[in-house]
């Protein structure tokens, strides 16, 4: 018994948190994903990057099956997401997601968007639900807004609170879908703050983003898609500062 | 003629229409005819308390059970009719254009006359409760339609979240969508309901023993019994009492929701 439950959890850290291979996603006539590879290490922050249209946060949507993919495989921790077999609530409990427009639930104050999931999906009772819920407001600098509903905070505070609630799963790793481009310049900062903490806790992030400087002083590697293909990738010094592609040039003198 | 004279000329002649139209109606109108039999406190007196404690009572059972009943066929309906489920879709869409084409009248009838007579069963609670069948039957077509708009009105974005979260369809549709849904829809819900409240009159067809009737059917009765209309006008000013303060609170719970949404 004791040796079996070693040796699986011994197994679990050496695999990619996420394995995506030879991805393919077409809506209707339109290919939008283009025979992907793709891998996120456990523990690391991977920022992607491209314009509007490459095919970026399609990708990042097939990682918890929000998006079908047409053919390929995605594998999260070692187990396929697009198995149909694959228990993909349970799943999704270990992949915390943020979106560009935050989803918050209108309809419930910021405790209650931070323990609905955990009381649904991870059967948690109400106190220990408040207790992970509080301790997460806690973190993102937003613990006095607990009885706010989503309407009376602002896009910065939404966001704060949408990462709380994702990370009030426990998740083993955070999936960002640009999530700052619906904010006002000023607020952005706060936002890329608490996503720098939670990098430096070792967290395994995977962020579509337009926030170049965040790629550059966070991520462990930046990839470059464009028109349904990763173009390329690297360290982010060597993406950013030394691109080897025309297209990866082209697009960072109209963003840099 | 300057534009603001002409302006002026025609306000004056739309004041002095509206003058000349009261003056008729005062002069020409029986006024002793409508006070007798119109606004006969003697007879408004003898409908007294009956016209409360039982019709007006009944008006307000029968519609808050016609109305609890259509909202849960309804929503069946509704979730019906969204189901990836093909024949569940086929299914809703029948019943709800069926439905919505019939006259609740021959729907009420059907219930209480051609049902029992068919297959010599009676409904439960007899006639009225073979009316009240027809009556929600009729009205969970209406809330069937309008539940199924308020579901599609809440934001993609919604369901994802809550998905992506790791909780199930079903506790997504009752913990995030119907919540959202039901504020959406509050107003033409309420709609519904006074509708309902007005359309429990067409339960006399069923037949409604004496402590059964509602307001329109004990007022007919009274006008009847008294020869006077004035029961009539007591009936209308209750239906009044019980409409307007609900569509004053839905006003209310507008101004209430903005706040949450």
């Amino acid at each position: 018994m004791t040796s079996v439950s070693k040796g699986s959890s011994a197994v679990s850290t050496t695999e990619p948190a996420i394995e995506v291979r030879a991805l393919c996603k077409s809506f209707g006539s339109n290919d939008v994903l283009k025979g992907i590879d793709f891998h996120v290490d456990q523990g690391e922050v991977v920022c992607v990057i491209g314009p509007s249209g490459s095919g970026k946060s399609t990708l990042l949507r097939c990682v918890n099956r929000l998006e079908e993919p047409t053919t390929g495989s995605v594998m999260v921790e070692g187990v396929d997401i697009t198995d149909p077999e694959t228990d993909l609530d349970k799943m999704r409990t270990r992949i915390g997601m943020v979106f560009q427009q935050f989803n918050l639930f209108p309809h419930l104050t910021v405790l209650g968007n931070l323990t609905l999931a955990q009381q649904r999906a991870k059967k948690r009772g109400k106190a220990e639900a408040m207790e992970v819920a509080r301790r997460n407001l806690a973190k993102v600098g937003l613990a006095e807004k607990e009885n706010a509903f989503p309407s009376q905070l602002s896009g910065g505070q939404q966001q704060r609170v949408a990462i709380a609630r994702a990370l009030s799963m426990d998740p083993d790793m955070m999936l960002f879908d640009e999530p700052t481009s619906a904010l006002d310049p000023e607020l952005v900062g706060d936002v890329l703050e608490v996503m720098k903490q939670l990098a430096r806790e070792g967290m395994t992030m995977m962020v579509v983003t337009h926030e170049m400087g965040f790629a550059r002083e966070v991520g462990d590697r930046v990839v470059f898609m464009d028109g349904g293909v990763v173009v390329e990738q690297g360290k982010p010094e060597d993406v950013l500062g030394n691109p080897q592609h025309e297209r990866t040039r082209s697009f960072l003198s109209k963003v840099l | 003629m300057k534009p603001s004279t002409r302006r002026r000329l025609f306000q004056g002649v739309l004041y002095a229409v509206f003058v000349i139209v009261i003056l008729v109606v005062v002069f020409l109108a029986d006024w002793d005819a409508i006070r007798t039999n119109f606004f006969n406190l003697e007879v408004a007196a003898a409908t007294f308390p009956e016209i409360v404690v039982i019709a007006a009572k009944n008006t307000v059972i029968y519609t808050v059970i016609a109305f609890i009943g259509g909202l849960i066929l309804g929503l069946i309906l509704a979730l019906m009719k969204l189901s990836p489920v093909l024949p569940y879709r086929w299914l809703a869409t029948g019943y709800i254009e069926l439905f919505r084409g019939l006259p609740a009248l021959l729907v009420i009838f059907g219930f209480a006359y051609a049902i029992p007579i068919a297959f010599q069963w009676r409904p439960p609670g007899g006639s009225v409760g073979a009316g009240l069948i027809g009556l929600i039957v009729v009205s969970a077509a209406y809330i069937a339609e309008t539940i199924r708009a308020g579901i599609e009105a809440v934001p993609k974005g919604q369901v994802e979240a809550a998905r992506s979260l790791g909780i199930n369809p079903t506790w997504t549709m009752v913990s995030v969508v119907l919540p959202q849904a039901f504020r959406i829809i509050t107003p033409p819900l309420t709609n519904e309901l006074v509708i309902l409240i007005k359309d429990t009159s067409l339960l006399f067809i069923a037949g409604l023993a004496l402590g059964e009737r509602e307001l329109t059917t004990f007022a007919r009765d009274s006008l009847t019994s008294l020869a006077n209309a004035t029961p009539l006008v007591v009936a209308s000013l209750l239906y009044l009492v019980i409409t307007l303060p609900l569509t004053q609170l839905v006003a209310k719970l507008e101004r209430h929701n903005k706040r949450g949404r």
